[in-house]
């Protein structure tokens, strides 16, 4: 991510400026900038979609079916409507885009965070414990709780990865793992003990009370009959997007938390609180976590259950990668892969191909970036020879 | 079997893929690499294992193709993070999450929905109910320890994980050093993984592995970077999970769930506990660019 020193003592060079040559140090006016950023954009759309043709060709699946296929199951056709298929994507890019913040928070941090799953479950499981044993407040009074306890959990659990860092020197990599198999067996033992449904019948809680749940946001009349799950709870997710993003880039904090991720020792240097920076990176991003498992539960899931989350704890770090770690790009990026998988289910109705492929065409997309950046990278760092 | 011998002899079984995998990181780790894509290594090497032996019959071919896939996966790996220096925890994460993406496409091509149980060649039982992968892995913790503090080759290893400038000055490539070092770790990682469907279940699940191979980065960092201490951490995880397995047996009247959260819980208080990893390789994670 940024070139580093061959000369010890020597601070490292940050990122930006790392591809221009010697000489010019100011940074180019925003529109310049801007239209950079789009041109980059751009090549790396193009070059998603010959990397997804690619994949289709050596998995002998004709690309252009495939990609017909993905396209309609997430955007619609005129004969079928857009509505449904369009609110399916938005209702999967939500706990994406959430996680994939959080990721992002704690990676620009310096923080090696894999922990977005666990800290989702322990969101989804404060918020669902709340609604068990607060029921009775009124709707929209029980939704905030829940909202704030998801939030309050997440930053919990992500706290404590941070505190072990702080503290102990753990790596975090190995740390937040650890405590998503721990959240994961938590999630387990409470919907078979504490938190199940009355009935006792399968490994759920009871349902969040209706009057607290997210409203849905399109009327069935508009869809054709058809009920869509886009609900409210998905406008929280780009807003989170934006309060990131000024956070990150406008606020003294988050200055703060860059300079740490990317030069800790200048950031030392400099007097930067090291230590408090890095636990306040853990937490927000474990907050965010927790938010997408509080969204989910009062938006979709309406109960706790085993299996709650189809990884997308694990899914938000390619997804931030692929947003270059930028809570915008960031945006973008989950709603690519919120549409990658509202579309794969239709793929798999039309070709016959798993939907799980879309797994191994994330996986190559971000080895892909990553590469090419990493690449670019060592090919300006030899420029400067 | 009473249930303290079938709790040892599980140790042992339990400890097996842990030690593979963490002995092979350990050579990783001192030539100042951090393999975050293990996890996805042993996968992949359960996943070959099990096709290996569908198709030959003979589990101990299963076992070679597993190494072999690891290898092959570690220079993926070891192609971007070596070759052009891209950050070494990033590339690790994506290759965990493309092993997943392959295993699970392939599992389901050929087998079907999720879950369903897929028949393979076992390896044989022997001594104590273990296969010939237990003693490979215990006899193999004295030849690491002994080949890295007791070789030429050894200490070049350590001096790519310590100080690469100095190393390369002294006529060492580091690159391929480094890269020859992941070729091992992921043999180990593959043999690991094909312990778990091959010698352990019988059978290949999505995502088997189950974070074991972050166990093993966990046990590297416990056993301070020495064979030893690994072998060490392996027994506790491995004693860890055995009790996890028992739990029923041994009649507690706790939940079940805490002795699956058992081996996660042992690691971050060990790794809590241990203080200051101030025995880390100086070089650890940062990628090399020869000047």
């Amino acid at each position: 991510m940024s070139v580093r020193s061959e000369t010890p003592g020597v601070p490292e060079i940050p990122a930006p400026l790392a591809g221009q040559p010697p000489g010019e140090t100011t940074p180019p006016a925003w529109p310049l900038r801007a239209l950079r950023a789009l041109a980059q954009g751009l090549g790396y759309a193009a070059g998603l979609l010959a990397l997804m043709s690619l994949t289709f060709l050596a998995l002998r699946i004709n690309p252009i079916t495939a990609l017909m296929a993905l396209w309609e199951g997430a955007f619609g056709n005129a004969s079928s409507g857009h509505l449904y298929p369009l609110s399916e994507t938005l209702v999967k890019t939500s706990p994406l885009l959430l996680t994939g913040l959080g990721i992002v928070v704690a990676w620009r941090a310096g923080l090696f965070s894999i922990g977005a799953e666990g800290q989702l479950l322990m969101g989804a499981l404060s918020a669902a414990a709340l609604a068990r044993f607060a029921s009775s407040l009124p709707g929209p009074l029980l939704t905030l709780l829940m909202i704030l306890a998801a939030m309050a959990a997440g930053a919990l659990w992500g706290a404590i990865a941070g505190w072990l860092r702080v503290r102990r020197n753990v790596q975090e990599v190995i740390s937040t793992i650890m405590l998503n198999y721990i959240a994961l067996a938590l999630v387990g033992w409470m919907v078979r003990g504490p938190l199940q449904e009355r009935a006792r019948i399968s490994p759920q809680s009871e349902p969040v009370p209706d009057a607290a749940l997210f409203a849905r946001i399109i009327p069935p009349a508009w869809s054709g009959g058809i009920p869509t799950r886009l609900h409210s709870g998905v406008l929280l997710a780009f807003l989170a997007a934006i309060v990131v993003y000024l956070y990150l880039y406008y606020t003294a904090a988050g200055f703060g938390l860059r300079v740490v991720g990317q030069n800790p020792e200048a950031a030392r240097a400099a007097r930067f609180p090291v230590p408090k920076l890095r636990m306040q990176a853990m937490a927000i991003s474990g907050a965010l976590c927790g938010l997408a498992g509080g969204v989910e539960l009062l938006g979709i899931a309406i109960r706790l259950y085993d299996n709650f989350s189809p990884g997308w704890g694990y899914t938000a770090i390619p997804v931030a990668l692929l947003g270059g770690l930028h809570p915008l790009g960031t945006v973008l990026s989950a709603l690519f892969f919120g549409a990658l998988t509202a579309g794969s289910g239709n793929l798999e109705r039309f070709s016959g191909v798993p939907s799980v492929v879309i797994n191994i065409i994330q996986a190559a997309a971000v080895l892909a970036v990553v590469g090419v950046r990493a690449w670019r990278a060592r090919r300006a760092g030899s420029a400067e020879d | 079997m009473s249930v303290v011998e079938g709790t040892l002899t599980g140790t042992l079984t339990m400890a097996t893929p842990l030690l593979l995998g963490a002995l092979g990181e350990n050579i990783v780790e001192r030539a100042g690499v951090v393999n975050v894509g293990l996890e996805g290594m042993m996968l992949l090497g359960a996943f070959a294992a099990t096709m290996g032996a569908r198709q030959s019959g003979n589990p101990y071919l299963g076992v070679a193709v597993a190494a072999g896939i690891g290898v092959l996966t570690a220079l993926l790996f070891a192609a971007f993070a070596i070759k052009l220096t891209a950050n070494q925890v990033v590339i690790g994460v994506v290759m965990n999450l493309l092993a997943l993406g392959v295993t699970g496409t392939a599992y389901r091509a050929l087998f079907g929905t999720t879950g369903s149980f897929v028949e393979t060649a076992a390896l044989p039982r022997l001594l104590w109910d273990q296969t010939l992968l237990t003693p490979l892995a215990l006899l193999a913790v004295p030849a690491v320890w002994w080949g890295l503090f007791r070789t030429r080759l050894g200490l070049e290893l350590r001096a790519c994980g310590e100080q690469p400038v100095a190393a390369e000055a002294a006529g060492v490539n580091v690159a391929r050093l480094r890269t020859a070092a992941l070729a091992f770790g992921g043999a180990m990682a593959g043999i690991a993984g094909a312990f778990l469907s091959v010698g352990e279940t019988n059978t290949f699940k999505e995502d088997m592995t189950a974070g074991r191979g972050f166990i093993a980065l966990a046990i590297v960092t416990a056993g301070r970077w020495n064979p030893y201490g690994c072998l060490a951490a392996a027994l506790i995880f491995g004693f860890a999970d055995a009790l996890q397995i028992r739990w029923q047996a041994l009649g507690w009247n706790l939940p079940y769930q805490l002795f699956l959260a058992l081996p996660y819980i042992v690691t971050l208080a060990i790794l809590a506990l241990g203080g200051r990893a101030s025995q880390a390789p100086a070089a650890l994670g940062q990628p090399y660019r020869r000047a």
